[in-house]
């Protein structure tokens, strides 16, 4: 926590309780992270006893799969930013990896719509 | 670093999630859609109009519990480990248009359900694509008992740019839904496809 009395961006360090962010951030700060990035964790909860129970959570949802920010806050029972939020600061503590879709205007290659297209046909 | 201490390390092939929205007016079988083709039950994750809503700095501390949340409705199809596709269906109302760029950012394309007893209500969803050069396809939800059009009248009702492809569905079913979104893709790709040879020439 900072000495700073700030609670947002840098300040807040690794550790930031629920309520401390939604009281304090509204919106994630620094990257945008799709509905549909895809997180991974590589740590487990158990290693780092300063998470919250909310990002212990998020640890275990995404541990054996990627999962989607937005399943994440599914699962988790969060609202989206405030899953954002803590994804985020997941990501600057180094426990998970986020996969960020193609940005607007730039489609996965061709190979990759075809094998939509083809798992489709055999739904 | 974490990752360092990890056990399992994440050396693993990319991930690619793609995402198509799925939009139309109040009870137009959005979620019924999602329902149909998702191989998971769809989920819902929820985003409160003071957060996201507007640009406050909501610093006060107090919980408030007039906050209006809206819902996002979502599904997932998996085709492999690595390869996942999102349908996110719109929340209902027109004014949370801020909650639609968030789902369709970077989105391959969209579906917009039509119900032909309401059509009007596909308008905004129709205009909301357009604008942003995003491929859509309609899909006129055939309701039990409701007067059944040509696809042609509905294309010519919606003022539709040419080559916007109309299809009559049924949202329930899964393999009407599943050609939908077909459609979608297959436009995408033509439309990527289009762009491409026109910027490469």
């Amino acid at each position: 926590m900072s000495e700073t009395g700030r609670w947002y961006g840098d300040e807040s360090g690794p550790m930031v309780r629920l309520y401390a962010l939604t009281k304090g951030r509204a919106r994630p700060v620094g990257e945008y992270l799709d509905v549909i990035a895809l997180v991974l964790a590589g740590t487990r909860p158990e290693y780092d006893l300063t998470l919250s129970p909310e990002q212990a959570t998020i640890l275990e949802l995404c541990r054996d799969r990627a999962l989607s920010v937005a399943e994440v806050a599914a699962r988790a029972g969060l609202p989206l930013n405030v899953a954002r939020i803590l994804i985020a600061d997941l990501l600057d503590a180094g426990h998970v990896r986020v996969t960020q879709p193609n940005p607007p205007g730039r489609l996965p290659n061709d190979q990759i719509l075809r094998e939509v297209l083809d798992g489709l046909r055999a739904l | 670093m974490a990752f360092v201490r990890s056990e399992r390390p994440t050396r693993r092939a990319p991930f690619t999630a793609l995402k198509i929205v799925i939009a139309g007016g109040f009870g137009a079988g959005k979620t019924t859609m999602v329902a149909a083709v998702s191989e998971i039950r769809p989920l819902r994750t929820e985003e409160s109009l003071s957060q996201a809503g507007a640009r406050i700095d909501d610093t006060n501390g107090v919980e408030r519990k007039t906050t209006t949340t809206v819902a996002i409705d979502f599904g997932r199809i998996t085709f492999d480990e690595r390869l996942s596709l999102y349908l996110f269906g719109t929340p209902g109302q027109d004014r949370f248009w801020f909650l639609w760029d968030d789902i369709s950012h970077g989105a391959l394309g969209a579906v917009v359900i039509a119900d032909t007893r309401r059509l009007e209500d596909c308008f905004p969803s129709v205009d909301y694509f357009e604008r942003r050069g995003i491929p859509f396809v309609i899909a006129v939800n055939c309701f039990d008992g409701s007067r059944r059009y040509r696809v042609e009248q509905v294309a010519a009702a919606l003022d539709l740019d040419p080559g916007t492809p109309v299809l009559l569905c049924d949202a329930r079913d899964r393999t009407s839904a599943k050609e939908v979104l077909i459609a979608v893709v297959e436009l995408a790709r033509r439309q990527h496809h289009a762009n491409a040879n026109a910027n490469g020439r």
